[in-house]
């Protein structure tokens, strides 16, 4: 896979992440016989991050966005490929030499609940950041945190709380204000806003701008919304069962999205404009996600894709730049998407057995 | 099924290890006074260090630690000597060795305390079943009447109650009170053998049983109760009410049946645990059961028949608990998939 | 599931009691999990009733002392002329021994008072020693999981399969007999069902995002052992603690009962039973079998239904009343 396409000279690259892998053995209850079989939850990714941008990452569930995030986190051990942060090889550090680099990269999580400790007060949460890296204790510490707590919107007097006491809105403002003690470069919001009322998602997304611009921060936005990735992001990366199908400056991937994968993401958003919803054709993709844990071969999309041709079936496609895109704007298809394409009546050239099989395998999960 | 049995037995068979390696080493390797202690009792109060030494040699007390475990698993080096004293032929043999106090062979001691300890345990494991399971189920079906009321204050009561205390009490109520006045139901204790007479045998034996299923009982009452509880408020229970089944066919076919995997765990586990209570039953009542020489043993550091008796009390356990895997795995076939 | 998630999985909307200032906001302040659970305490009339006796029988124990000065009858002291009849028999609870004597005509209720603090003491002592090597074996087995956990459960198994009177009874020979080693079995013995319980929830509350979180800000494994993982199992680990100490303090007499526990003749309630039970008076002399056994019971009556109710207190919706 190449990304030689993606990487631009304008901006200064924070994060590297190259033909990263991760996968998980699946769990096998047998004794004598150790498993082979693993879950290709992230198989070949490649990103560039330039610093002050956000990158939003977008796919369906599972189909490892989050395991990237907790890669690049280095919360999970890399099974290939490399991640450099600010030009180092963070990749086999130890927890020890990591430690110094977290001040640098902090991530928000989905789960307003799950992710703040409930026996803990928001004043002891927030202050973590500073109390694992020793920087500052007691008194200092509580104004530092009351400090942030301010900057993200949240009452400073209700440091000594539980986060029992607080919604979910204000939950994820804990979460924002324990990921910004430590003035981090990078911040990989993981669904950040996925578990909100949208009334507060909103609030939430606009914070997180707010503050990028203010603190001049870098951030990987993953979510599975479009509309709200389209709004935060400067660049887009769609995934698909642990690869990039297509990544590009937001425009350009909306406007003219090349990849099937991403057309039909995109004709699932809901529009607006009732005329012009009901103008557009919803493109149905058949069967589920397969397996990650055997991938189909070629382009890991054919067995649901409608423009499939035998050629997908063979060979997987390189992510470079098609049609007349931009070198920024690359994608992943043998076939591109023209502009004004419609393709939710085209039908697949491939053996219905090619996608019945894959279909099938679904099932044996 | 085969493969996770097959792990079962592994693992008892390093339980066993375990528990052999860490009692040998607690009395040769920790016993400071346990050797020469051992080998003065041997030849008697008017030793002189000669014979101690004799003795020593005689039981391989000054060779390394890990040799006399070799040679408690494989057996003394040498030949028998058919006039001297007996060898041991080491545990994997099948010889547990002899007595340093009365040179019997453990596998003697062991074969005729074992009736003991197993008449009581059955018996007593019988009793606490029934009385557990009749309890709970009585009191599951009509929660919170003053029947289940009184079930739960005796389960509390007796759960809370050392096992010596209440053979104790029983003895004092049931033996001595009774004999004062003149009525002699129960002995004070002791053990007639059951191909003697029978009769005498349940005499002797009921007080025992008693005590030791009363004090586990308890537990028992209790699980049945939340166990069948939870049971009987599932759908296919009001379903097979609904079928216009007998009540008396839905609490025992549909309900007990289900309600009854966590007892059987729990009966795994106190199977295991059983020979501790054995162990106090047995002093109470002056039962010479295993428990009984083991704590006779313990007292005069008469070293192999305390080994003898932890390895057959732990092979007990051992297997108590592979049995109790492959009844758990029938009464519940999903245990089977793993 | 604990109280604390009961609390934290009620939704709470935006703009809510809680935004509308101080005054709004403390109604929902108190109730922290350990308020309501001291609540439903407090509303438990067995639990109330129970712990009442268990502070009755910590002052008896306390004031041991005042026993023995308003008697005057040291707790070892031989009444041979006083304290048996003429045929050498114990007496019977009469004004000057009021709950008797012994065979050697020792004052029953003084021994009783003397015997309650080591009961109580083995109890807590070997209760917290348990708990502290549980907690902490379990926490590592669950939070490092892979080998060290495959060793930690083994190691947890192993000691469950041991036959665990007999091998106490063993060590307390091979050693010196006294309080100390009493405690120390008792704790070796005891840890591993703590462990499996706290393994078990740790299990399920590594998964969990605030653990990520911390790890995510680079927390050491100790820190989030103690800090973040801790706090959220201690309420198990309180109620097995509170159903534990019975369980010690019957250990301990059983121990003594044994004659391989507190040795003679400090006064302890196990070794009361086995005097009283070996000693042929016991035919004519009740009260000095019955007084101990009754001491012991009704204590470790009291913790149990305190347990209870302390479980219930944090867990309502359990109905397993032991174990």
């Amino acid at each position: 896979m190449s990304v030689d396409g993606a990487a631009q000279s304008d901006g200064e690259v924070l994060l590297r992440v190259t033909d990263v892998k991760k996968h998980f053995p699946v769990q096998s209850a047998a004794f004598f016989r150790r498993s082979h079989d693993f879950v290709h939850a992230v198989d070949g990714v490649s990103l560039e991050l330039r610093r002050g941008e956000t990158l939003g990452l977008v796919g369906e569930t599972g189909c490892g966005k989050s395991t990237l995030a907790r890669c690049i986190m280095r919360l999970y051990d890399i099974t290939d490929g490399t991640v450099e942060f600010e030009g180092r090889d963070i990749t086999k550090l130890s927890t020890r030499s990591m430690r110094p680099i977290r001040r640098d990269m902090q991530m928000i999580f989905q789960d307003p609940y799950g992710s703040l400790n409930p026996r803990r007060r928001v004043g002891s949460i927030i202050g973590d950041p500073f109390a694992i890296h020793g920087l500052a204790d007691g008194k200092s510490r509580k104004s530092k945190v009351q400090e942030v707590m301010e900057l993200v919107g949240l009452n400073p007097e209700h440091y000594n709380r539980f986060p029992a006491e607080f919604s979910g809105g204000q939950r994820q403002r804990i979460g924002v204000a324990r990921a910004l003690a430590l003035r981090p470069k990078l911040i990989v919001c993981d669904e950040p806003v996925s578990a909100l009322d949208v009334s507060i998602q909103a609030q939430i997304i606009n914070l997180l701008s707010d503050l990028q611009e203010e603190l001049d921060l870098t951030y990987i936005f993953i979510a599975h919304d479009l509309s709200v990735v389209r709004h935060v992001s400067d660049r887009v990366a769609v995934m698909y069962l642990g690869k990039v199908a297509e990544l590009g400056e937001v425009e350009s991937v909306y406007g003219h999205a090349r990849h099937p994968y991403t057309s039909a993401l995109l004709s699932a958003v809901p529009l607006p404009d009732p005329e012009r919803a009901k103008e557009r054709e919803r493109i149905i993709l058949v069967g589920d996600v397969p397996s990650p844990v055997a991938p189909p071969s070629g382009c890991r999309f054919h067995p649901r894709c409608p423009k499939a041709k035998d050629l997908c079936v063979h060979e997987d496609p390189a992510l470079v730049p098609r049609l007349d895109d931009p070198p920024g704007h690359v994608a992943a298809c043998h076939f591109p998407v023209a502009d004004g394409e419609n393709i939710a009546d085209s039908t697949p050239e491939i053996g219905i057995e090619e996608r019945i099989v894959e279909e099938g395998l679904v099932g044996n999960v | 099924m085969v493969r996770f049995l097959i792990r079962r037995v592994l693992l008892g068979i390093f339980v066993l290890w375990v528990v052999s390696m860490a009692v040998f080493y607690l009395f040769f390797g920790l016993n400071k006074s346990g050797p020469n202690a051992v080998a003065s009792r041997i030849c008697g109060k008017q030793c002189t260090t000669q014979q101690i030494n004799a003795v020593k040699t005689r039981l391989h007390l000054n060779a390394p630690l890990p040799k006399q475990y070799w040679y408690f698993l494989f057996g003394y080096p040498g030949k028998d000597d058919p006039n001297g004293l007996p060898r041991n032929h080491g545990i994997l043999h099948g010889d547990l060795g002899y007595s340093y106090v009365n040179q019997q062979s453990v596998n003697t001691t062991i074969k005729q305390s074992f009736p003991i300890t197993l008449s009581l345990a059955v018996g007593s494991a019988v009793l606490w079943l029934a009385m557990g399971l009749a309890s709970g189920i009585l009191s599951a079906i009509r929660p919170r009447s003053l029947l289940d009321r009184t079930f739960t204050f005796l389960a509390l009561f007796f759960y809370s109650m050392p096992t010596f205390v209440l053979g104790v009490l029983l003895l004092l109520l049931l033996f001595y009170q009774l004999t004062v006045h003149g009525v002699s139901w129960f002995p004070a204790g002791g053990y007639v053998n059951l191909t003697d007479n029978p009769a005498e045998w349940a005499r002797h034996m009921l007080l025992p049983w008693f005590t030791l299923a009363a004090v586990t009982s308890a537990a028992y009452t209790r699980l049945t109760r939340g166990s069948m509880l939870d049971v009987l408020g599932e759908d296919y229970i009001r379903t097979a009410r609904a079928k216009g089944l007998t009540e008396r066919r839905v609490v025992f076919r549909h309900g007990l049946r289900a309600a009854l995997t966590p007892i059987v765990t729990q009966f795994g586990i106190d199977l295991g645990t059983l020979l501790g209570g054995a162990i106090i039953t047995e002093q109470v009542f002056n039962l010479p059961g295993l428990g009984f020489q083991a704590v006779r043993a313990i007292t005069s550091n008469d070293l192999p028949i305390i080994i003898g008796v932890v390895v057959i009390a732990t092979t007990a356990i051992v297997l108590a608990n592979l049995v109790i895997d492959i009844l758990y795995a029938v009464l519940d076939p999903r245990v089977r998939l793993h | 599931m604990t109280v604390g998630d009961i609390v934290s999985a009620t939704p709470v909307s935006e703009e809510g009691p809680l935004n509308v200032g101080p005054e709004g906001a403390k109604k929902i302040e108190g109730r922290s999990p350990w308020r309501l659970a001291f609540e439903r305490l407090r509303r438990d009339k067995a639990a109330l009733i129970s712990m009442i006796v268990i502070v009755l029988i910590v002052v008896v124990a306390i004031i041991a002392p005042v026993f023995k000065h308003l008697t005057g009858h040291p707790p070892n002291q031989q009444y041979f002329d006083t304290g048996l009849t003429p045929d050498g028999l114990p007496r019977g609870p009469t004004g000057t021994f009021v709950l008797g004597t012994d065979d050697l005509g020792r004052d029953i209720l003084v021994r009783l008072a003397y015997g309650a603090r080591i009961s109580l003491l083995v109890g807590v002592v070997a209760t917290f020693l348990t708990v502290a090597i549980g907690t902490l074996v379990g926490l590592a087995a669950g939070y490092f999981g892979k080998i060290v956990d495959t060793v930690l459960a083994r190691l947890i198994d192993v000691m469950l399969s041991i036959p665990f009177l007999l091998f106490a009874i063993s060590l307390a020979s091979v050693f010196q007999t006294g309080l100390k080693i009493v405690i120390i079995v008792l704790a070796i013995f005891g840890w591993s069902s703590v462990a499996r319980i706290v393994r078990g929830q740790v299990l399920s509350i590594r998964e969990r995002e605030y653990v990520e979180a911390a790890r995510s800000m680079g927390a050491g494994s100790w820190r989030i052992m103690l800090i973040d993982i801790l706090p959220n199992v201690i309420a198990p680990i309180i109620v097995y603690t509170t159903l534990l100490i019975p369980v010690s303090i019957v250990g301990e007499a059983t121990l003594s009962f044994l004659g391989v526990g507190v040795q003679p003749p400090t006064a302890d309630w196990g070794q009361m039973i086995a005097d009283a039970q070996t000693s042929n008076a016991v035919e004519h002399a009740w009260w000095f079998l019955v007084f101990p056994s009754v001491a012991l019971l009704i204590t470790t009556l009291a913790f149990n239904i305190f347990g209870d109710g302390v479980r219930d207190a944090f867990d309502p919706r359990s109905d397993r009343v032991f174990r």
